[in-house]
């Protein structure tokens, strides 16, 4: 098939940039959407010019490096999908396909396709983990965890940090992955002691950083490519709550420590 | 150069504890003022840097990705194995051992091996403790399955993605640490060279991948925890940062290559579609539960697979391993397919495919189960392929997947350079000549959290370690080393990408030092990489500016040292003059094909120094003694 790219390309940070109009023929549709870029790239080499970057690496949809917005859309019209596995059969001849990168405030953009994430780095550090000292853990059998729990945990480790949440969100709201993080840890017995203080902290970084409130669009559980819900998000809300209050009760409640 | 293992006396059980009580300790005011430098944050490194941060050393770790979470342990599928033996079903540390010894045909250090079956139980422990999420029973309690090459089942996993779980618990055990100061993450940094001061490693060379500055970083141990070299091949299961290059310096610094030629190919991935191909993706072994391989019987059948009657059809595994079928082990189901396709009889485009049929399965348990079983792994082929695996059998062909080779090390994780220690994949040591399924994330998580931080401090606490300013003539040298690399790179401007020439280097070894290899092709392919490496210093491009985010320069960097290191790599293959696990020398088979190993001559570990630029590496050896178990063939009848 032949295509017509508009490609996003900014040199650096400081660049303003500007879309790129491309022509590209002959494309199988065997291939991944990352190796069509590859096939533009190789053009673009034996040009001379710079080739478009693109943060990509594992290309089996779990190391959440690669990722754009396609035709308006982060990882593009297959649902459930990072932009590695998505192929190239689900473009017609004759498209018109329009590639930017994830854009939010959070996530400045550092080169062409490439957005600095290291925000959520960032709000991981801040809480997003269970204290535990290497050599410091029981036997991995005394305590039990029912089953429908660690499937729910898991179902909200799956987050692979890519992004895309936040790029479909109009807050900008990192809500989605920052409550994946609260659900996985906060349903396991083993993440209670720090649950509270967990999604306190965690959820005042990601403000911090720059990241907006969650106003229930939903976009976010549209386009995460592990499908993960946005009932997470609402787990999260009621920690952060109840960790408001707990926050005086836990200091003893006197009246000098209640804020 | 002189190999010593270090291996401590006594009865194997009690080696490494041993080995523990006797090693010196820190003290914790002297380990404020020891810095530890870590590169690379998968399995190994990151559990590594996250313990010695909670230590109290001072730790600096360094990523060339965005994020400490994207290293390519993330992409493990099955499992992690453990000797707990929560089954009741006669498991055991010895079983553990002795299976993976056995898995590596006899050519890996039994005091090593054992010491990974002896720790493996901890390691369930620390990450449940840090909220793994693996899978349960009913009742709660942790769940298994079984994996090849096991008589038992001891492998623990989190649905299909075990290794991102195992490294998102490692993860956040390093955010944990950076968050409290005691670990100092540096992201988007390569390392580029190892700067050695009065024979030891004080530090290495990084180049900030946004701003092309190099950084000279002193320290007083280095941990490399760099991964494999699959991607040397070009086309691999790895992810496509993966490189030898941390290694391959190293190298050139004094540090000891073991086995290059220790490759695994893994028998089931999805075949190559196209030249634009820019990897593999493994299919999970598991398929073979219910699946059966064939191919046409005759040579260039072109008939659509459901138009293939029983009586054209070549079920090769099931004829010629009747007792193991289509479950035969990864190596000898990988040369049989080969084997097939060389004879005409592949499938799919290019010929380079066999089938793997569920139409008996479906027949026989219905679509529900296979789907309850596998819906995920045929969701993951139909996607790639466009195929849907229910009414038409998967193509499969195999491809590198893992490394056993790696840098010498003794059993403190040590290298031949005092100072370097080398964790997980980049390490030559636990998995001989060839790897079992689901001890990759063992053997990783065993160095990090477990061994390193016990011989670390030993190092520590027995040298003489006086401070080194990173203004030190060696640290400018490394740098100016590194500096003229990147400036001969820019300089060639030549007509071709890096990729093509990295393609063509990556073939020619599939060709010739791929799944079967003999004297004439180790000879071939040594004359053609020669040749591939002078296109490359004649021919490359690479675009952009080496100031500035330039992948096409990162590219170049690590393919440069890939030109050299298959040399090495095909070197090693043609002196070792007997098949063992994944190194397969036609010229030494049984009657049956099968791998015919020569312990006479090479029951030993082959470590490689480096003699200087256009001089022949010199090959060591460190010979292997087993003193508990006993050498046999290993048996798939």
């Amino acid at each position: 098939m032949n295509l017509t790219l508009h490609i996003w390309r900014q040199k650096s940070k400081g660049d303003e940039g500007r879309f790129q109009r491309y022509e590209l023929k002959n494309i199988s549709e065997h291939m991944s959407f990352l190796e069509m870029l590859d096939v533009l790239n190789e053009e673009l080499i034996g040009k001379g010019e710079e080739p478009v970057h693109f943060e990509h690496d594992c290309r089996e949809g779990i190391c959440g490096c690669c990722g754009a917005v396609v035709n308006g859309t982060p990882h593009g019209p297959r649902p459930g999908t990072t932009l590695c596995q998505l192929h190239m059969r689900f473009f017609h001849d004759g498209d018109q396909i329009v590639i930017e990168p994830f854009r939010s405030a959070a996530f400045p953009v550092m080169k062409d396709l490439i957005v600095d994430r290291s925000a959520f780095d960032r709000i991981i550090q801040a809480g997003g983990f269970i204290t535990v000292r290497t050599g410091n853990a029981p036997d991995a059998s005394a305590v039990p965890v029912p089953k429908p729990q660690a499937e729910m945990a898991m179902d909200a480790a799956e987050c692979i940090g890519c992004g895309a949440c936040v790029a479909a969100c109009p807050n900008g709201s990192a809500s989605l992955f920052v409550s994946a993080k609260l659900s996985h840890l906060g349903l396991l017995p083993q993440g209670q002691p720090e649950r509270l203080q967990r999604a306190l902290s965690m959820i005042r970084t990601a403000e911090a950083e720059g990241f907006g409130h969650c106003t229930n669009y939903g976009e976010c559980e549209a386009v995460c490519p592990k499908r993960i819900s946005i009932r997470h998000i609402a787990r999260a809300n009621k920690d952060f709550h109840k960790a408001s209050f707990a926050l005086w009760s836990g200091s003893g409640g006197k009246a000098s420590s209640v804020p | 150069m002189k190999l010593d293992p270090r291996i401590p006396s006594g009865p194997i059980e009690s080696k490494w504890t041993r080995r523990k009580n006797e090693a010196a300790l820190v003290s914790p005011a002297n380990k404020k003022k020891s810095t530890i430098l870590v590169v690379g944050t998968g399995l190994a490194g990151a559990s590594a840097a996250s313990t010695l941060g909670d230590l109290g050393y001072q730790v600096k770790v360094f990523t060339y990705h965005d994020s400490a979470r994207r290293a390519h342990s993330i992409a493990a599928q099955g499992g992690i194995n453990a000797a707990k033996n929560y089954q009741y079903d006669g498991d055991s540390i010895y079983r553990l051992f002795y299976e993976t010894l056995k898995g590596g045909d006899f050519r890996a250090r039994e005091a090593n091996v054992y010491r990974l079956a002896e720790v493996s139980g901890a390691i369930i422990d620390q990450c449940v403790a840090q909220g793994v999420p693996f899978a349960r029973e009913y009742g709660g309690y942790l769940a298994n399955r079984s994996f090849g090459g096991a008589q038992v089942s001891r492998t623990f996993y989190a649905r299909g993605q075990t290794g991102q779980q195992l490294l998102l618990g490692a993860y956040s055990a390093l955010a944990r640490t950076v968050g409290a100061g005691a670990v100092q993450l540096f992201t988007r940094k390569e390392m580029v060279d190892l700067v050695v001061v009065d024979g030891r490693a004080r530090g290495i060379i990084t180049r900030d991948l946004v701003t092309g500055e190099f950084e000279a970083h002193a320290g007083e141990a280095v941990l490399l925890c760099t991964g494999g070299y699959s991607n040397l091949y070009y086309l691999s299961t790895n992810a496509k940062n993966c490189n030898v290059s941390a290694a391959w310096r190293a190298y050139k610094r004094g540090a000891a290559f073991a086995n290059p030629c220790y490759t695994q190919i893994h028998p089931t991935c999805i075949p190559v579609a196209g030249d634009y191909q820019s990897k593999l993706t493994l299919m999970s072994e598991s398929l073979r539960n219910d699946g059966r391989i064939w191919v046409p019987k005759k040579a260039g059948d072109h008939r659509e697979p459901d138009q293939i009657p029983d009586e054209d059809r070549d079920y090769y595994l099931e004829r010629m391993y009747p007792s193991y079928g289509n479950l035969a082990p990864r190596d000898i189901s990988s040369r049989a397919a080969k084997r097939m396709c060389d004879e005409g009889r592949g499938v799919g485009p290019g010929g380079r495919g066999v089938y793997l049929d569920f139409r008996d399965s479906l027949k026989r348990l219905g679509r529900a189960v296979i789907e309850e079983r596998y819906g995920n792994l045929f969701e993951m082929y139909e996607r790639i392929t466009g195929e849907d695996p229910y009414t038409r059998p998967m193509r499969i062909y195999p491809a590198l997947h893992y490394t056993m080779g790696g840098l010498w090390v003794d059993y403190d994780l040590m290298s031949t350079v005092p100072g370097l220690f080398v964790l997980g994949e980049a390490n030559f040591s636990d998995h001989g000549a060839n790897r079992l399924g689901a001890s990759a994330l063992m053997q990783g998580l065993a160095d990090g959290y477990f061994v390193i931080p016990v011989t670390v401090g030993d190092y520590l606490a027995n040298s003489r370690l006086p401070k080194v300013s990173a203004d030190r003539p060696e640290f400018q040298e490394a740098k100016a080393t590194a500096q003229d690399l990147v400036r001969r790179l820019m300089a060639v401007r030549g007509s071709r990408s890096v990729d093509s020439l990295h393609r063509e280097l990556g073939l020619t070894l599939w060709e010739h030092v791929g799944m079967a290899r003999t004297r004439e092709s180790l000879t071939t392919a040594i004359e053609k990489i020669r040749r591939i490496r002078e296109a490359f210093w004649n021919d490359v491009r690479v675009p952009g500016d080496a100031a500035d985010l330039n992948q096409e320069l990162e590219k170049a960097a690590r393919v440069a040292d890939y030109m050299e290191f298959a040399e090495l790599l095909a070197r090693d293959a043609l002196e070792r003059e007997e098949s063992c696990g994944g190194h397969f020398r036609e010229e030494h088979q049984t009657e049956d094909g099968e791998a015919k190993r020569d312990d006479e001559r090479f029951c030993h570990v082959a470590a490689w120094e480096y003699a200087g630029p256009g001089k022949d590496p010199v090959r060591h050896v460190e010979p292997l003694s087993f003193e508990v178990v006993h050498l046999a063939q290993r048996s798939y009848k």
